[in-house]
């Protein structure tokens, strides 16, 4: 179809149309129900706000996602970062955050050193680190402490400057520059994309595999916790749940945005659209007052679809 | 095997730490306990051996279990039997439905399945937006009170292995059983030497619908409830139980009864801790620990295995 | 040829992936009681063909006619129904199941495949898994298989690759046997003196389409090699075999500093092995199957670590725990499967500059300019055919392996181990990375070089040590490493004063 082979050449810019209709979408909705308009510079900025901590989380994902693997402890570790911060935040928002990308760190690595070198399957992995980390966490809820949230973290993670611009971006930005630059043009990014190509010849390349992994699942973690301090500034309080709406839409960008699950193929700036495209559509769903049940039906169903047009490109030639 | 011993070793440590008389009921509580697992890891074991794996198990589980409690709860004995059978046939025509987008659409089954795991959620909390419903009484004694024969064996473990020789048993050395293994082993080779490979992936699907159907119904039997996230945790747990069983996860090895044996393990560690006093909440990272655990010991297992040829 | 309708009639068959056009537009014509032959370089459209012809692929135009019927063949499993078995060069058995159930997996009688098996004398255990049974011997029982369904028309691609020469007679009986029962063969395979000695016909591809069908024991290995390639580079690769048999290719003086020493290791099934390898030879490894060949390159890349003995790089001892510490050492691996250096979705470039980026110190940013420039030496050094290169996959075999020698021209390296690196090449990029690895030698490289095609060594090698059971049997000088020769030694039938092991 035409269509399809549109997509396969330019998936950026099918990606940014879909964003830009889904925005027109929402603002038509927006207007039938009386609420005025969406398609404001105010809400544009509101969306990358939002945006800001799936795209963070969904560039950890779109890293681990190139070696071939998969993190399904995205969310709780970004809790396990907020929680961090609510924690210490009595102590100033520097010791704060530090200590909140130490845990990240610590996850990511304990992550990486259970794939990498024990070769544990990384669903398995993941999903059992996160089910420790929860239940740990709901352990540590249960203690006494008192729970603040310091004001630069607060400001970072809700408010914006220059009336438009979210100061979340300004942790955004850079770090979506680190990653698109360092894939490219960094020795670490092509040994990432080689490991997800093809783990025997990377090996008999003379790349230790295993420590590619290890790096990739240790920034994965951190990157979480920096989600996790944005989400808790945001909120201004953090609660056990706080992550956990992201877990599948982190998965869910990183495939819309066209990298395959199966490694050695793709990128991080169609990561960055896919995180955009969801949250327009999360902000859709809620102003059509979409219920729960109906808003993750419609949810599968988007990612599905959207996966598939890039299955046919990713899967390259028969 | 090792699951076997495993579960052995642990009955005896259970029988000296509940109080005086360990008996006919405690026997029964466990496989309450362990019988939705039972059934989500005997489905997950056919996919996973047939080179797939289902993320959206514990949400079918969700699905059929507040589908059935409201469609049960005002029927006689037997129509609630009958009703079931449907929810068993809808539930296999849905997984199948699931084979079919993997196969159609090219996107990998963890993507697929992990879509479907909130769309069949989603379904779940359409259904019953908050815990209601029920099952007639009969009908839940089928599962948490009747016996077989003698009052050690519940009828529970009877539905189980029943569900095992019907479904299973008479398929698994035929061309559609070898086929499945087939297409774990090596895709490849399979399709070359001429297996229907898109059909025997639908199959694969297929039976997970079924066998997280019954582990739904089991879930409705077992609490005279309807709950949209009752099926949440048996997702994790289903792999688990069956890495824990022998099959690995690259496909191609392994059978249904190693994953049942560690689903009553995975099962009764959790009671021990309960038993023992441990918080919930440990008890649950616990049990996180021990999959890690496990699956590492497995895949150093693979690795050995890997390094003869 | 025996009756006017051919058993197999293509016509015009097309396929394109995309803007790549594997197969312009091929006719073929295979008679019953036939022997056909279907020859071609890589990237002539032979594997095309074939995946169409098996229903691996579907075509995009042009027609197949089956004892003439036309028909489309949808699947592997349509084929085998329409009568046509093809038996591939990976064989198609699942490794986890029994050979039994392999049987009973395709809707095989398991008795018939017995009954083949026989005739073919030879005796398997069908209760052992697939997975434990030698490459050889499944590639014999999936022709079994094959001929259990009693096929009109046996397709084999590339069957006696890696087989043994007593296996790969059987096969040309079978051959023989059908030929005269009225049915047919088709032959694809790279060795032209095969298909001198057992075909009726053949047909060359070149460039997507057929551009000769001759008789070839009439017209000879030298005219196939013709149309393969064309009548220009035909001349020019005629002007360079001759260069070939008279280039005077120097090796080293015998006492000027190894590059490699191998003291006494065993590996494996190599037992108690020595011997030197030093810059600016070619030192050739010939051995029949499974005689510890692998087991030698692996030790020597890294990938294990000797039982005992020592093996020493410029003197120095080398350990290695992983083939890092080889490639550290300035040893490098150019293995038979292309599939195990080459990561396919990955651009030429990226591919041939990967090795630079295998260790930490090097994880930085990219000297963008300084990695063309090597890239674009090593794709021209060898030049590497890049016009499909936006993923290495899309590739030729040929080019492809090039691409794997075109690594370690860019990263740089001191000896190559190449083990059967022109496996499934056609003749012209074989001729083209004989030069090339000579070129290398001359530069101050030292090569070890095994291979599976005996007539490879006099035209590559120095000095040629051959292995029987694990142990150095023989050594001899290039020039003398005729294939009787060497074959007598590979068998361990060594006379007096045939030279020993240096």
């Amino acid at each position: 179809m035409k269509v399809q082979r549109l997509a396969e050449d330019n998936p950026a810019a099918v990606l940014t149309v879909v964003f830009i209709l889904l925005f027109v979408a929402t603002d038509i909705v927006n207007r039938a129900q009386g609420d005025g308009a969406f398609l404001t510079l105010k809400q544009i900025s509101t969306t990358f706000l939002y945006a800001a901590v799936l795209g963070l989380m969904s560039a950890g994902q779109t890293l681990v996602m190139l070696t071939g693997g998969v993190d399904l402890s995205v969310a709780t570790t970004a809790t396990a970062g907020a929680f961090t911060v609510s924690r210490f935040g009595t102590h100033g928002s520097g010791t704060a955050i530090v200590l909140a990308l130490a845990v990240g760190l610590a996850i990511g690595l304990v992550n990486g050193i259970g794939i990498g070198v024990f070769r544990v399957n990384a669903l398995i992995m993941t999903l059992g680190i996160s089910t420790i980390t929860l239940g740990y966490l709901t352990v540590a809820a249960q203690k006494q402490f008192t729970a603040l949230v310091p004001n630069f973290v607060v400001t970072l993670g809700s408010e914006r400057f220059l009336t438009y611009i979210p100061y979340d971006l300004l942790v955004w930005a850079p770090v979506a520059a680190v990653i698109i630059l360092g894939l490219r043009y960094a020795g670490l990014g092509r040994a990432i994309y080689a490991v997800g190509d093809n783990p025997v010849a990377s090996r008999l390349g003379g790349i230790r595999v295993w420590q590619v992994l290890l790096v990739v699942y240790a920034l994965c973690g951190a990157l979480s916790a920096v989600a996790g301090i944005l989400l808790v500034g945001f909120n201004n309080a953090a609660d056990l749940g706080i992550g956990s709406p992201f877990l599948l839409p982190s998965v869910a960008a990183v495939v819309i945005g066209g990298t395959s699950i199966f490694g050695g193929l793709g990128g991080y700036a169609g990561t960055i659209l896919g995180a955009l495209i969801l949250t327009v559509l999360d902000s859709l769903l809620t102003i059509l007052n979409a219920s729960q049940a109906v808003r993750q039906m419609i949810y599968g169903t988007i990612v599905l679809a959207l996966a598939a047009i890039y299955a046919r490109a990713t899967a390259g030639a028969e | 095997m090792g699951a076997f011993a495993l579960l052995f070793v642990l009955v005896l440590y259970w029988r000296t730490q509940t109080a005086a008389r360990w008996g006919p009921f405690d026997v029964q509580s466990l496989a309450i306990d362990a019988l939705p697992l039972c059934f989500a890891a005997c489905g997950q074991a056919i996919v996973i051996l047939s080179g797939g794996i289902d993320l959206s198990v514990g949400s079918m589980m969700s699905l059929v279990n507040v589908v059935s409690a409201r469609a049960l709860l005002h029927l006689s004995f037997r129509d609630a039997l009958l009703v079931s059978l449907l929810i068993v046939a809808g539930a296999a025509l849905v997984g199948a439905f699931t084979g079919l987008l993997i196969v159609v659409t090219r996107v990998a089954d963890i993507i697929v399945t992990l879509a479907m795991l909130f769309v069949l959620g989603g379904a779940a909390l359409a259904v019953l937006e908050v815990p209601g419903g029920g099952a007639p009484i009969r009908y839940q004694n089928l599962v948490t009170l009747d016996t077989l024969a003698t009052k050690w064996a519940p009828s529970a473990i009877g539905v189980l292995l029943g569900a095992y020789v019907v479904l299973w048993v008479p398929v698994r050395r035929t061309r559609v059983g070898l086929s499945l293994y087939a297409i774990g082993s090596s895709r490849s080779a399979a399709y070359l030497a001429g297996v229907n490979v898109p059909r025997s992936r639908i199959v694969a699907y297929a039976y997970s619908g079924a066998f997280a159907a019954l582990g739904g119904l089991a879930l409705t039997a077992a609490s005279g409830l309807g709950d949209p996230n009752s099926g949440t945790i048996y997702t994790l747990n289903s792999v688990a139980a069956v890495v824990l069983g022998g099959v690995s996860l690259l496909g191609g090895v392994g059978g249904l009864i190693g994953p049942i044996a560690a689903a009553f393990v995975l099962t009764l560690v959790k009671t021990l801790m309960i038993l023992k006093g441990v918080d919930q909440n440990w008890a649950q990272v616990i049990q996180g620990a021990l999959i890690v655990l496990v699956v590492m010991i497995g895949g150093l297992a693979v690795r050995q295995k890997g390094k003869g040829s | 040829m025996t009756g006017s309708t051919p058993l197999l009639d293509v016509r015009g068959l097309a396929k394109s992936y995309g803007p790549v056009v594997a197969l312009r537009s091929a006719d073929l014509q295979v008679f019953p009681g036939e022997v056909h032959a279907l020859l071609g370089a890589n990237g002539a459209g032979k594997s095309t063909l074939v995946k169409l012809l098996t229903g691996v692929v579907s075509a995009d135009a042009g027609t197949v006619s089956l004892a003439g019927h036309p028909v489309r063949v949808a699947s592997p499993a349509a084929s085998a129904r329409l009568g046509l078995a093809p038996v591939f060069q990976d064989p198609a058995l699942v490794p986890d199941l029994t050979v039994a159930q392999n049987m009973r997996l395709t809707g095989t009688d398991p008795e018939a495949v017995r009954r083949e098996l026989n005739e073919l004398d030879l005796d398997v255990d069908f209760s052992e898994q697939a997975r434990d049974v030698p490459l050889p011997l499944l590639r014999m029982i999936d022709l079994a298989r094959a001929l259990a369904r009693r096929p009109e028309l046996l397709l084999l691609d590339e069957i006696t690759a890696a087989l043994p020469s007593d296996l790969a007679e059987r096969v040309f009986t079978v051959m023989a046997g059908l030929r005269e029962n009225g049915r047919s063969v088709l032959f694809i395979t790279h060795r032209l003196k095969e298909v001198t000695a057992t075909c009726d016909r053949a047909t060359i591809l070149r460039d997507g389409g057929a551009v000769a069908t001759i008789d070839p024991r009439e017209r000879g290995e030298e005219a196939i090699v013709g149309y393969m390639l064309g009548p220009e580079a035909a001349h020019a690769a005629a002007e360079a075999a001759q260069k070939d048999a008279s280039a005077v290719h120097a090796p080293p003086p015998a006492d000027s500093a190894a590059a490699l020493e191998v003291d006494s290791v065993t590996v494996g099934r190599v037992q108690d092995v020595s011997f030197v390898l030093r810059p600016g030879e070619i030192l050739g490894i010939a051995a029949l199957e499974g005689q510890g060949q692998g087991e030698l390159f692996d030790v020597l890349s890294g990938q294990r670590t000797p039982e005992s003995g020592e093996i020493r790089i410029a003197g120095r001892p080398l350990r290695t725990r992983h083939p890092y510490d080889a490639i550290r050492a300035g040893v490098v691996l150019v293995p038979a499967d292309r599939l195990q250096a080459l990561l396919p979705q990955r651009s030429v470039r990226e591919n041939v500059a990967a090795p630079r980026y295998n260790r930490v110190g090097r994880w930085g940013a990219i000297n963008m300019r300084d990695e063309g420039r090597r890239v674009r030496q090593a794709v021209d050094a060898l030049q590497i055919d890049v016009r499909a290169g936006r993923q290495v996959r899309r590739l030729s075999g040929g080019n492809q392996q090039k691409v794997t020698i075109a690594r370690w021209l860019a990263s740089g390296f001191r000896t190559m181990l190449c083990f059967d690196p022109t496996r499934g090449i056609d003749v012209g990029t074989k001729r083209q990375i004989y030069g090339l690895l000579r070129q290398l030698a001359d530069d101050g490289g030292a090569i070890l070089f095994f291979s599976s095609e005996l007539t490879e060594f006099p035209l590559v090698c120095d000095r040629v040590l051959t292995l029987f059971g694990g142990r150095i049997t023989a050594e001899l000088p290039g020039q003398a490493a005729d294939e009787a020769s060497l074959l007598r030694a590979m068998h361990g039938l060594v006379e007096a004063g045939d030279g020993e092991a240096a």
